[in-house]
């Protein structure tokens, strides 16, 4: 399929010592249905990636892949420039899932708890959390600003809140990427406002490669460096300008798109 | 002057394994609750019926054929939970009528030991003897140190098993490890409360201490002191009431519960 827009960078050319993630000839099935079909595509290091596409277009598919949660069917996915089965170090990959806050609304553990869970793998299997584990875990909690929570049952945390709980998990980590599945889907406008200001903040101050998924055009447009439009095919990939072009969105997501553009601004 | 209860090295033994049990049932029974997997309790406790019956009709040792019983199906259910070809919970429910109808035809296959089933149904703390003791000493202090061992793993497994996934926590091995250390519990615990009741001695003080607690930490904390309390108060209300001890422990872990309920609104 011919990519329209001005691609950025698919593969070739590239260095590969500053690739985080390379993608080559990606494709997934499932039930009979292609899923993700020859994906071919290079992030770099410091990169803050989003992924777009219509419902179904495989964006979770292909998260899950890059995670390692499912195997590829064909093609080969690197992380960390080493196959994404044989990667050591895996708490050098944070993840915040979509269901995360929906689960913590009814788990009994607080905000501290939550946090430290996410230094689980980066502690090391039975060994306790020990000094430099427990200041990273401060640290997590400092950055995101839920300091004063930490006594609190998530339970208790508004929607905005749980979220920065689940960025303060993946930090405790420190991760050098950070996955992200329709982080502010439980999160009202203006608090998704500060939550974006908040991975801004992990990419350009520390460095954290950010990539993650949404369905939100405007925060797409607005926040990232560069995009990933995925229709089980890769549409384009590259700058938020290139792809803010009526070719590329009605490839995604039809002719009438451009309503839809509308509702939004109007509202 | 001791009292008279504790000149019976029966009600001795009776309440050291109460005890131990006590405090053994609600923290396996916590890390089952937050999985909302409260009926694996009850599901390991009609298979390790099951295995009474196979000890029964063996000459094995009942507890311990209970145990290898349990830990056997343990692996099943875990495999056939994990391969999501049944739906939800349903793979528990399928394990707990099968292993019960198990048991039940193997009873009537071998009849003349009705007598000494009821007591594990019901539990008979009176009757464990010196040796019964030893194994669940031993076999508790196992759990317990493997717990302390790996409680962060079993935290993150429990709260958020794709994170622990992606991070290279070895989540099958975690879960694995659950579920066997449930399925010996609930073994150990038959002679205590009765594998009819050892369902409720894990999950009810744990549904009550998270009507209570304020943290993961404290809800296992409280969920233990609720248990233990439950097991000494029951024995002395049976031990002088002569009343079935299982059920009375079981009964005031309920009290509890609802005293909580009550409190918190």
């Amino acid at each position: 399929m011919p990519i329209k827009c001005k691609t950025k960078n698919t593969g070739e050319n590239d260095k590969e010592s500053s690739n985080i993630i390379e993608v080559r000839d990606l494709s997934f099935r499932f039930g009979g249905e292609n899923v993700l079909e020859n994906i071919s595509f290079n992030i770099k290091e410091g990169d803050y990636l989003g992924i777009v596409g219509p419902n179904g277009a495989g964006k979770t598919t292909l998260l899950k892949i890059l995670l390692g949660l499912i195997k590829p069917e064909k093609g080969t996915v690197k992380l960390f420039g080493k196959n994404i089965g044989k990667i050591i170090n895996r708490s050098d990959i944070g993840y915040v899932a979509q269901k995360s806050a929906q689960t913590a609304s009814e788990f009994p553990a607080t905000v501290e708890e939550i946090v430290a869970s996410g230094r689980t793998a980066r502690a090391g299997l039975f060994k306790k959390f020990n000094k430099e584990d427990r200041e990273k875990i401060e640290k997590a909690m400092e950055i995101t600003e839920i300091h004063d929570l930490r006594r609190k049952l998530v339970s208790e945390l508004s929607g905005g809140q749980k979220q920065r709980v689940f960025i303060a998990r993946a930090l405790a980590a420190e991760p050098k990427i950070l996955f992200l599945d329709e982080p502010t889907v439980a999160v009202d406008v203006a608090l998704s406002e500060k939550f974006y200001e908040l991975l801004n903040k992990l990419n350009k101050t520390f460095g954290i490669t950010i990539l993650f998924v949404s369905h939100d055009l405007d925060v797409i447009a607005r926040e990232v460096s560069s995009v990933l439009c995925l229709k089980r095919t890769l549409v384009c990939h590259g700058s938020p300008k290139d792809f803010m072009n009526k070719d590329n969105l009605e490839k995604l997501y039809g002719p009438k798109y451009k309503i839809i553009v509308h509702d939004r601004h109007d509202s | 002057m001791i009292p008279e209860i504790f000149q019976y090295d029966f009600m001795i033994r009776a309440f050291i394994a109460g005890i131990i049990i006590g405090v053994l049932a609600p923290v396996i029974g916590t890390f089952l609750v937050v999985r909302r997997l409260s009926l694996m309790a009850s599901t390991l406790a009609h298979i390790s019926l099951l295995g009474v019956a196979i000890g029964l009709l063996t000459g094995v040792q009942p507890v311990l054929a209970a145990t290898a019983t349990s830990v056997v199906s343990a692996f099943g259910i875990e495999k056939i939970r994990t391969g999501n070809k049944i739906f939800g919970e349903s793979v528990l429910a399928l394990f707990l009528s099968g292993s019960l109808a198990l048991a039940a035809v193997l009873i009537s296959l071998s009849k003349g030991f009705n007598q000494n089933l009821f007591s594990y149904l019901f539990g008979s703390i009176a009757t464990v003897t010196q040796t019964d003791l030893y194994l669940i000493a031993g076999l508790a202090s196992a759990i317990i140190i493997t717990i302390i061992l790996i409680y962060k793993e079993l935290f993150l497994v429990s709260f958020d098993e794709e994170l622990a996934r992606v991070n290279g926590v070895p989540a099958n091995t975690i879960n694995m490890a659950l579920i066997i250390m449930a399925a010996i519990t609930v073994s150990l615990a038959m002679q205590v409360v009765g594998s009819l009741l050892i369902g409720a001695l894990m999950v009810i003080p744990v549904i009550t201490a998270i009507k209570i607690g304020k943290s993961f930490r404290q809800i296992l904390f409280y969920s233990v002191g609720i248990s233990v309390v439950s097991v000494i108060a029951g024995l002395f209300l049976s031990y002088y009431f002569d009343l079935a001890s299982g059920g009375t422990i079981v009964l005031i872990t309920i009290l509890f519960f609802i005293s909580a309920s009550v409190f918190k609104k």
